[in-house]
């Protein structure tokens, strides 16, 4: 098994850093380096800069006109009206966004444990037809999900199942199975197969393995799927929109966002950006404390993980 | 070994691993493959409306409606611009980036992990900073990006981006890249250190120059990675949606596929028309990656 991706990725690649002096050529081009790698960095941060700072200049000083600049005194007043809403800002996002941690820390429970089982078995208990299955498996996860709404909200409409919050619980380990069992099929691959021989010769059996053998050692790939799924659906839009039509009682965080933005509210552009600074913090945080993890799950999704 | 445990193996490896895998088999079936077949059915039928009329198939005309639908033509040149555009401006900065800093540089764990934040926030959330920061508005009422471009002096840069009547799916492009980037780095850079040092260094023996050795060692190796690349922007491009939504409504100047969709269902409730269109979509996302997940699994069978 070669390296994966994300261990290629971050390895210090030294063949040229060994410490040594450079000649003219070669510091004019690490300077060029850095100087591009600095103007990438602040293309790349702006919009977040332009969210926090406009996020503390209160709620009626903030113009497009100074969108770069940094706030005379701090103000958090748009935060809290962001956060709990007021009467001129009727929409809070402190309630969707409730709603949102409670349906997604579940379905990306579900998901693991789910992706957990089949990618074991089509790593180490292949069966006749089992890779044809997998990519099976596979396309599923590259169509566009408009394909098979309109019959998924039917369903959930007669079931009755749009008037709760668990229709994006379903939705989201539905069809999250094909990426959480492609993690773990990926991550049970490299697990040699002496190990589970030496299993089987032991007459344990395929339940017995993967208890005391396989679970023990998924704890990454565990770390992957629950933060891939748990970023995909807090940011989902598609399945939140159609399954919950946009009802107030139902709204997540990326619908409750799209409302507040979307609305007659454009003026108040500190609250829209504080708004949005707030739903994104839970995913950042996520990213900032476990990216790595993060970029093995979005690695995956290119098949090359 | 005797016969028979070895037959007992091979018969628990066979059904043992398919009885549990099954409910999850069944319900890709069921609500991938079953469902897709029932928007095509859906397709086929008169539900133009939500009333509750009979139910009648009438063959292919939806789709045949769909060529002649103005609206549908327009976003699905919208979304050619905006895949054309967006999969360059993001190959192209993924792989300044990846060049940057393939070799090793200090500091790169820093870059590399401000470079690839984006793709942990929602497009909805970055749609409404990208909404402000486009905003039209020029010269002394500027603000945002147009501002910044008269403050750089590049004042005649400055334009109606999003709301422009030609180049609307071109600005739309921007937030794209910026968002995608650091995905096509993150592969390339992968790329990039999957390719052995020897061949480097033997290169490097031979005399050739840096450039060379990037022309003619390098770059070639990198291939199979820039169809990878590729196929994913592309997939990712055709679904675009929330990005759209997040940064420009449904407005009609910047309305692709999946967002004219949304409204045929959602706001004309023509359930028949949305579901062509989401078929439509779907076959030429499967055009793109179909292909791909065969070489896939043929890869899959060598490894």
């Amino acid at each position: 098994m070669s390296k994966d991706l994300v261990d290629l990725i971050t390895t210090k690649h030294d063949v040229r850093n060994k410490k040594r002096k450079l000649n003219g050529k070669e510091r004019f081009w690490l300077i060029f380096r850095y100087v591009s790698l600095a103007f990438i960095w602040f293309l790349v941060v702006m919009p977040i800069y332009v969210m926090v700072i406009n996020s503390l200049k209160g709620v009626k000083n903030v113009y497009l006109t100074n969108a770069f600049k940094l706030p005379e005194k701090l103000d958090f007043s748009a935060w809290s009206v962001a956060w709990s809403g007021t009467d001129y800002f009727p929409q809070s996002i402190s309630e969707s966004m409730g709603r949102t941690l409670f349906f997604v820390i579940q379905s990306s429970i579900i998901s693991a444990v789910i992706g957990s089982i089949n990618g074991y078995v089509f790593a180490k208990w292949k069966f006749k037809g089992s890779n044809f299955i997998f990519t099976l498996f596979l396309f599923g996860m590259f169509i566009p999900y408009q394909a098979i709404m309109i019959p998924l909200v039917r369903i959930a409409t007669t079931l009755d199942l749009n008037k709760s919050i668990y229709v994006l619980v379903l939705a989201h380990v539905i069809y999250g199975i094909p990426i959480c069992t492609l993690i773990f099929r990926n991550y049970y691959e490299a697990i040699p197969n002496e190990l589970i021989e030496a299993g089987r010769v032991d007459k344990a059996s395929m339940v017995r393995i993967y208890r005391s053998l396989i679970l023990p050692l998924s704890v990454p790939a565990f770390v992957v799927v629950l933060i891939w799924q748990f970023t995909s659906a807090w940011n989902d839009f598609l399945f939140a929109i159609f399954l919950t039509g946009g009802s107030p009682k139902l709204s997540v965080a990326t619908t409750a966002l799209n409302f507040i933005t979307g609305s007659s509210n454009q003026v108040y552009y500190g609250v829209n950006m504080t708004a949005s600074l707030i739903v994104s913090l839970p995913t950042l945080i996520v990213y900032i404390f476990l990216g790595r993890y993060f970029l093995r799950g979005l690695l995956s999704g290119s098949l090359k993980g | 070994m005797s016969k028979t445990t070895k037959n007992k193996r091979s018969f628990s490896t066979r059904v043992g691993g398919l009885f549990f895998v099954l409910p999850s088999i069944i319900t890709v079936i069921i609500f991938v493959y079953g469902l897709i077949l029932w928007s095509v059915n859906v397709s086929l039928t008169n539900q133009n409306s939500g009333g509750k009329k009979a139910i009648e198939y009438v063959g292919l005309k939806n789709y045949t409606d769909l060529i002649k639908d103005e609206r549908f033509t327009h976003s699905l040149s919208n979304l050619v611009k905006f895949t054309i555009v967006f999969i360059l401006g993001a190959l192209v900065t993924g792989f300044i980036m990846a060049l940057l800093l393939e070799k090793g540089i200090k500091g790169e764990g820093f870059f590399r992990s401000f470079y690839l934040y984006p793709m942990a926030i929602s497009f909805i959330a970055m749609g409404t900073v990208f909404n402000w920061l486009l905003n039209s508005a020029r010269d002394e009422e500027a603000g945002g990006l147009n501002l910044a471009l008269q403050k750089i002096g590049l004042g005649f840069l400055q334009n109606d981006w999003y709301v422009s009547e030609k180049g609307a799916m071109y600005a739309m492009a921007l937030p794209a890249i910026w968002q995608m980037s650091g995905y096509v780095l993150a592969l390339f850079l992968a790329g990039f250190r999957g390719i052995p040092d020897d061949l480097r260094e033997a290169a490097r023996v031979d005399g050739a120059s840096e450039s060379q050795i990037y022309r003619h060692v390098l770059f070639p190796q990198l291939t199979p990675t820039l169809l990878t690349i590729l196929i994913i922007l592309g997939h990712i491009s055709m679904k675009a949606f929330d990005l759209i939504i997040g940064i420009n409504g449904k407005s009609y100047v910047t309305q692709v596929v999946a967002v004219y969709m949304w409204e045929s269902t959602f706001d004309a409730r023509d359930y028949a028309k949305g579901t062509s269109i989401a078929i439509v979509l779907l076959i030429m996302i499967a055009i793109v990656v179909v292909p791909y997940l065969r070489y896939n699994n043929k890869q899959q069978a060598y490894r």
